[in-house]
């Protein structure tokens, strides 16, 4: 039997694999000293367990254990890097170069950095989501520290190419920093392969406890540093300080090594429902697909639906599936999603969104019910649409007067 | 958010949906809340008018926008039907707002709706050659409103 609601949003976030809880209960009750008691096995007990989750954090990376820094998700480190890596090299320059299409923890942090005399360039997208390497490597200036690109968009799912950006960085001696919260644990990412330098990324999206992620910082070639944002106990090497968060590190290093293991296999049936999915939807009339269409995340789909409105089409199923829209009809502003407006969507095609993030959990038979009933809220929504009724009356939408 | 009963309701089963004949002297249409004004909304209201009473003998519409905004629309083609022209430009959207228990967000849903029948109404006057009709009292708070939701987008 199909249970609703059906769980469509794990780009928001996922659900605890049952491993994971499994792993982390010990350390909310016995378990449960201070990491950094050093006096006691209670001490010892809790700061074991943490360094056996660094490792398996740091293995599915291809980082080295010493180069994990534990915090409260990706916000923060997105923050500690951006920030840290501002302050710390100032002595070089002041200029970081970025795209449009990065997470509001990312894109936040450097309009924040600006006010402090930092320059950022934000480097557009084309139609698919991809910025343009040349033009990268032109906005370098002797000023720029730094170039922080998403790994994978959380939106799209649109993945850029690490591999060339970094060869531009490093031949220009910049750092690489990227917010990777999407890809770990979903694709293979390495960062030496990479040529990444500082990375992001959160646990609850990839099946692991909310609260608790990791900032990569390259001890070897170069060797980075990052000025502490949280001042205190000197924990994590003097860079983030506070108590750890044993059992949510726990969880997150057993996620860690669930998704090394299991990656493989869970992209692969994925990518097939998500093609599916993704099949049946694009063959709506007018329906098209945002991002890369070959460079993408396995699990994700976006597909604007022209003439309905994405929350107005959301509401049609929301009690049954849980997807988000690109629309902003709730926002103060009623602006629609930068990061498609950013590929050069128009208002209507960036209202008409709608974002499906397949998980590990996700069964063909929640597929099958999801096509029907998103086909069904389209055409209930296209028959009282007069956008609709004009199109296929062959009116120009361009050339109405509007009254108002 | 969760939505109120009402706007479930009308979402689910809207009424009056569909259009009535614009080439027809005895309608009005509107069609308000354009891409460019940063409406995530467009609505269509089209009214029939007896030319002799004023009354509004039918009302359709057709809408593009969240669930708000098309319960906005449905009720407030209820309500025009059997008003005439002169009560209709009565109808305030916090009107609208207090039926469907808007929350503050989707105010906009409701000022839209409003502006629907009063460009409808005028739409009807204009083409039988009358003057365009805005309530005195109401005249400076529309226009207000219009600023608004212009301002929003910038
Ligand atoms: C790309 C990206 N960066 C950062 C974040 C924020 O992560 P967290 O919730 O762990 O702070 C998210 C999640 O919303 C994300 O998708």
């Amino acid at each position: 039997m199909l249970k609703l609601p059906i769980y469509l949003d794990n780009n928001a976030t996922t659900p605890c694999d049952p491993r994971v809880v499994e792993a982390m209960l010990p350390y909310f009750t016995e378990t449960f000293g201070n990491a950094a008691s050093r006096n006691h096995p209670f001490g010892w007990a809790a700061e074991e367990a943490v360094d056996f989750a660094r490792e398996q954090v740091a293995r599915l990376i291809g980082a080295d254990p010493k180069e994990i820094i534990f915090t409260s998700g990706a916000t923060e480190s997105d923050n500690l890097a951006l920030k840290g890596v501002f302050e710390m090299y100032a002595a070089k320059g002041n200029h970081i170069i970025t795209t449009a299409t990065e997470h509001k923890a990312v894109l936040d942090t450097c309009r924040h950095l600006e006010k402090q005399g930092a320059r950022v360039t934000y480097l557009g997208v084309n139609s698919e989501g991809l910025i343009d390497l040349k033009e990268l490597e032109a906005a370098i200036t002797p000023a720029t520290i730094m170039v922080a690109v998403i790994y994978a968009n959380n939106e799209i799912g649109v993945i850029n190419p690490m591999r060339d950006i970094s060869a531009i960085t490093r031949r220009h001696g910049v750092l690489l920093m990227t917010d990777a919260t999407q890809a770990v644990g979903k694709i293979p990412v390495d960062v030496n392969k990479d040529g990444i330098d500082l990375m992001a990324f959160s646990a609850h999206k990839m099946y692991g406890p909310k609260g608790v992620g990791a900032l990569y910082v390259r001890r070897k070639s170069p060797r980075v540093k990052v000025t502490a944002q949280l001042d205190g106990g000197g924990h994590e090497r003097g860079m983030r300080s506070g108590t750890l968060n044993v059992p949510g590190i726990v969880g997150f290093g057993k996620a860690c090594e669930i998704c090394q293991q299991e990656m493989e296999e869970d992209g692969k049936h994925l990518q097939i429902l998500r093609d599916k999915l993704e099949k049946a939807l694009l063959q709506l009339e007018e329906s098209y697909l945002n991002g890369a269409p070959n460079q993408r995340l396995p699990h994700v789909s976006n597909i604007s639906f022209k003439y309905v409105e994405g929350e107005g089409l959301l509401m049609g199923f929301n009690k049954s599936i849980a997807i988000s829209s690109g629309s902003a009809c709730t926002s103060a502003s009623l602006e629609p999603s930068y990061v498609l407006k950013a590929l050069g969507l128009g208002d209507d095609l960036a209202h008409s969104s709608l974002r499906f993030g397949l998980g590990r959990f996700t069964t063909e038979e929640q597929i099958d019910y999801t096509i029907q009933a998103v086909t069904d809220a389209v055409n209930r929504l296209r028959a009282i649409s007069p956008l609709w009724e004009m199109f296929k009356d062959g009116i120009d939408l361009d050339t109405i007067q509007w009254a108002h | 958010m969760a939505y109120s009963e009402k706007v479930l309701e009308h979402y689910n089963n809207p009424k009056n949906v569909g259009s009535l004949d614009k080439n027809s002297k005895a309608v009005g249409t509107a069609l308000v809340g354009s891409p460019e004004h940063g409406h995530s909304d467009i609505m269509r209201l089209q009214i029939e008018v007896n030319p002799v009473t004023q009354v509004i003998t039918d009302a359709r519409f057709k809408t593009f926008g969240c669930g708000s905004a098309i319960a906005a629309s449905s009720l407030v083609t209820e309500w025009l039907k059997g008003k005439t022209i002169h009560e209709a430009l009565r109808i305030d959207n916090m009107d609208i707002v207090e039926e469907l228990n808007l929350p503050p967000v989707k105010l906009h849903c409701s000022v839209l709706a409003e502006e629907a029948i009063k460009a409808a109404v005028n739409n009807y006057r204009y083409k039988n050659g009358l003057e365009a009709l805005v309530l005195e009292e109401e005249e400076e708070e529309y226009e207000e409103e219009e600023e608004e939701s212009e301002s929003a987008f910038h």
